[in-house]
């Protein structure tokens, strides 16, 4: 439900232009380097009319790289209040999505959704040009998204057990019966 | 001299054509060797938990729901796709797909849950097992971590923390 809210209210809303703002909250660069590729000619993102703008107050969506700091989590909410409503976050790269592989040190408080609700994920590390154009149409509602997630379970026990009551003693060994299957 | 090398970038930039990609309504492919997100076989696993151990953000989680069943997860969220998992893996039963369309709206969907028998004694018929349930956490190769909330166990405690690993502190934020 959550998803077709998201997504009735990016066509009603956004139907014309999406204005981004990107907010680094203390990540390594690497999503950054990727968000202005998505920007140059090759990938091309201004035909969807994305434009990275400079400030929150002119942004309808916040790309969120790096994980929530200890220093820059307050930092990062102000920038989501002062944006004007409707909004949506992104968080990309897995740093922003889960809180990197410093999740759990002194300095990192975790993934953003601690400091402001994530609308989309873009996982990776760091995503390709092409993932985060995917998560744009995503948002936008040009496709539907991929993934699911998966439960394997074994029904079958994959060797057969040793039972010791299929011991039986013929003369004087001891033989068990289903060595075969064992 | 200026109007020449105008007329220049213009017959330049007429040359190069259009050079966009047309990505998201014609499918792309991602260049060979492209580590996209790991996939698990569950055929060919064998329970180890090499992966877990290897996993440099730690979200391969690992739980011993009894002696004969374990339970591996494998969030997703915090993932590299480093490839350590799939280079560690004795039986390759880990692949890491060229997929990278794996945008989402809830991180949720990029989990793998396994539910793996583990084999028994071929002498005894029983499974290694240690005689009081510390010892037994304490055992090399027995791990209890906590799946519902996302959290790895480090050490051995008499009880689980009930907050998930989201949310843990209270951030002021105004």
């Amino acid at each position: 439900m959550l998803t077709r809210l998201c997504q009735t209210l990016c066509q009603k809303m956004f139907t014309r232009s999406l204005w981004v703002y990107h907010a680094n909250s203390g990540g390594c660069n690497g999503c950054d380097i990727e968000v202005l590729n998505v920007l140059t000619p090759y990938y091309d993102v201004e035909r969807f009319g994305i434009k990275l703008v400079g400030s929150p107050r002119h942004a309808d969506v916040m790309l969120c790289q790096g994980p929530a700091m200890r220093a820059t989590a307050k930092a990062l909410r102000r920038a989501y209040d002062a944006m004007p409503h409707p909004k949506l976050v992104f968080a990309i790269g897995s740093c922003a999505g889960g809180g990197g592989l410093w999740y759990d040190t002194y300095s990192v408080l975790g993934p953003v959704e601690k400091a402001v609700p994530v609308n989309f994920y873009i996982p990776g590390c760091p995503p390709r040009p092409e993932a985060i154009l995917y998560g744009i149409a995503v948002a936008v509602g040009l496709v539907d998204k991929k993934v699911s997630p998966v439960t394997l379970k074994q029904t079958a026990f994959p060797i057969p057990r040793y039972h010791p009551e299929d011991l039986r003693t013929e003369g004087d060994m001891v033989v068990y019966q289903k060595l075969d299957q064992v | 001299m200026s109007l020449v090398s105008k007329w220049k970038e213009t017959m330049f930039c007429l040359q190069a054509g259009r050079v966009t990609l047309p990505y998201p309504h014609q499918p792309a492919v991602a260049p060979a060797g492209f580590r996209g997100r790991p996939l698990f076989d569950i055929a060919k696993c064998i329970g180890c938990a090499g992966c877990a151990n290897n996993c440099p953000a730690r979200e391969i989680l690992v739980q011993d729901v009894c002696q004969e069943v374990r339970v591996i997860q494998y969030l997703g969220r915090r993932c590299t796709y480093c490839g350590r998992c799939a280079d560690v893996c004795p039986e390759k039963a880990i692949t890491m797909s060229p997929d990278f369309e794996s945008a989402t709206n809830d991180i949720g969907d990029m989990q793998q849950h396994l539910e793996l028998f583990m084999g028994t004694c071929q002498r005894c018929g029983r499974c290694f097992t240690a005689p009081t349930p510390l010892e037994e956490l304490m055992m090399k190769g027995y791990r209890a971590d906590d799946v519902k909330h996302e959290r790895w166990v480090y050490r051995s405690l008499p009880y689980l923390e009930q907050e998930p690993t989201v949310r843990d502190i209270e951030v002021e934020l105004d």
